[in-house]
């Protein structure tokens, strides 16, 4: 039906904020982003991002201001409702922002879904350019392609502990002790 | 300097593909070359002039050839993703333009207009055009700061000097507007953090007034300049195909024949409203890039003219959305209502909420495509935010452009490829 049946490893097909999100399945990651660029056309990796989604869920979060249907300043019922945000696959999730650079402009966004431990394939064969994003997504988020012909740090010196991007990794450096001397 | 054409020898861009193997970022001497003993390895910066800020190459040489190149970035890392993760969403915009300490409005309207794109907010008409006025204003800025160092690499000392004459005219215009000559924090989300000061726009309109002439006497300066066409022509070469493969986008892009521009493309903001060129140049070297960006100076000012048509008629029209539950409420109505108030007290205390998900909004910032990955989980506080920075995509094809070069081209290579390295490492 849709024009997507035919990826390899589909898992999903989405369509929020005019944008199409295709979920494919880790394993079949390369030929997925092979058959874009060659079939649909996707000859431009814009973005990889990857997304640590530790802890995501557990607060509620409410006193948001609209609806599906928009909201209202006279209606207070439109303004805000109290809800939990879904449950994500597993951890990490990979984020590849795709562009057709063609007679047919127009974007897509590859996601996969990996957990601590488990390796991403590389697309460096199939968009070069993904040779630093790869390298910073390794650096900063943890994230291990694998086939990477050079998956070194790129940011951080090469003896940097941890993964800064990582919801776990502490934000303000080391503990500052005050010790309540002259 | 003479008044003819210069002659074209410039060989025709290289067919195939130039981009290494195994490590498209890498160029690898070629053991046969290292056999001979005479391979000389270099570190160029971090702390060098001609580095546009702190990027270090480590260059292989054999003589005066460049036979092996790496680019290692990293040393200007401050950790900026991270930080705007544990700020509310309109505290974090101030992180935005300073990755990108030339073209910072174009770095703040991204993040921006994510944040309005997943909160699906109407933006008044005046906050729109004025939005492109700047941003175009901010185009200008951005390629004279890259036209007067570039050429100063090369020893064209005056060129900086007439480059930054404009450009300070160009700050003086920000800090009218904003009170801030640079970083100016002057977008909001849902429109303008003020409305347009009382004399700006005659301030502008001389400005776009005398800006044709000026790139005129630039183009004396160099377009025809013997020595610059010997420094810049045929050197750095990018075939179009290996432009798109290696994620090559703005001036670069173009000045390898591809016509390709996100104003053009996707329009956002008022770009599907004013009239104006793309520029291409099929040759792919630095010259080309240079006529690019020459080209993109003369049509901006176009923009801006047609953006100030617009603005004039504008006296009194609303320059931020009224919308309660995001924007902060009018001054005077903190006197007499309670319920803006609290609001206003809310939003800058706990910050505004986002509806839950994930977007990724591009503009064509100078340097080309800038994008903004956001992602919300419906509280007051970005989950992720992440900035596809075009010239942190732009060094990966430092080692392509330089195949086959000498030392002495890097600096005109690297230059132009017009990257900053504030939004290379982020």
């Amino acid at each position: 039906m849709s024009e997507w049946d035919a990826l390899p490893g589909l898992v999903e097909a989405s369509e929020r904020h005019h944008e199409t999100t295709l979920v494919v399945t880790l394993e079949s990651l390369v030929d997925a982003a092979t058959y874009l660029r060659d079939e649909s056309d996707f000859n431009f990796l814009s973005d990889l991002t990857a997304v640590d989604y530790l802890g995501w869920g557990e607060r509620a979060v409410s006193g948001y201001i609209g609806t599906a249907t928009g909201r209202d300043l006279n209606n207070p019922m439109t303004q805000g409702y109290q809800a939990v945000p879904l449950p994500k696959p597993k951890r990490f999730a990979v984020n590849y922002h795709l562009l057709s650079i063609s007679e047919r402009p127009r974007r897509v966004r590859l996601q996969t879904w990996v957990d601590e431990g488990e390796a991403v394939p590389t697309v460096v064969r199939v968009w070069p350019t993904a040779d630093w994003h790869e390298r910073e997504q390794f650096d900063l988020m943890g994230i291990v392609f694998d086939g990477h012909p050079n998956l070194v740090r790129i940011l951080l010196d090469e003896d940097w502990d941890g993964h800064p991007l990582r919801k776990d990794y502490p934000i303000g450096g080391e503990p500052v002790r005050f010790s309540g001397q002259e | 300097m003479t008044a003819t054409a210069p002659t074209r020898s410039r060989a025709p861009i290289y067919e195939g593909t130039r981009i290494p193997y195994p490590i498209p970022t890498v160029l690898t001497t070629p053991p046969s070359v290292l056999a001979t003993g005479d391979v000389m390895t270099v570190n160029f910066g971090p702390n060098h002039p001609s580095t546009h800020g702190v990027l270090r190459l480590v260059v292989d040489l054999y003589g005066e050839d460049v036979t092996g190149l790496a680019a290692v970035v990293g040393y200007l890392h401050t950790g900026f993703e991270k930080n705007m993760e544990q700020k509310t969403w309109w505290k974090a915009i101030p992180y935005a333009p300073r990755m990108d300490y030339v073209s910072y409005q174009a770095n703040e309207y991204v993040f921006v207009g994510a944040v309005e794109k997943l909160l699906e907010i109407d933006v008044p008409p005046k906050a729109v055009w004025m939005r492109t006025l700047l941003l175009e204003l901010n185009r200008i800025h951005s390629h004279l700061v890259w036209l007067g160092t570039s050429a100063l690499e090369l020893g064209a000392i005056s060129m900086f000097w007439y480059a930054f004459r404009e450009r300070e005219t160009i700050l003086d215009l920000f800090e009218l507007v904003a009170g801030y000559r640079m970083h100016t924090r002057y977008f909001q989300v849902g429109g303008l953090a003020d409305d347009v000061p009382r004399g700006f726009y005659p301030e502008a309109r001389s400005f776009c007034d005398g800006m044709p002439k000026a790139i005129d006497e630039y183009e004396t300066l160099l377009t025809r300049n013997k020595i610059w066409l010997e420094r810049t022509e045929g050197l750095g070469l990018l075939s179009a195909d290996d432009a798109i493969a290696l994620g090559q986008s703005g001036p670069v892009l173009r000045a390898s024949g591809v016509d390709w521009d996100t104003r053009k493309v996707e329009p956002y903001l008022a770009y599907h409203q004013v009239d104006f060129r793309v520029p291409v140049f099929p040759e792919g070297d630095v010259y080309a890039r240079y006529r690019v960006h020459m080209a993109e100076m003369r049509e901006s000012v176009r923009i801006v003219e047609q953006c100030l048509e617009r603005l004039e008629r504008m006296e009194g029209e609303p320059w931020i959305a009224d919308d309660r539950k995001v924007v902060l409420p009018p001054r005077h109505e903190l006197h007499t209502s309670m319920e803006s108030l609290i609001h206003h007290f809310k939003i800058v205390t706990e910050g505004f909420r986002v509806p839950e998900g994930e977007v990724y909004f591009a503009i064509e910032s100078p340097r080309g495509e800038l994008g903004c990955y956001v992602c919300s989980d419906g509280g007051p506080k970005p989950w992720r935010v992440k900035f596809r920075a075009p010239s942190f995509v732009a060094l990966q094809a430092t080692a392509t452009c330089m195949t086959d070069a000498l030392i002495a081209d890097m600096i005109a290579v690297v230059g132009s490829l017009d990257t900053v390295m504030g939004e290379v490492d982020r």
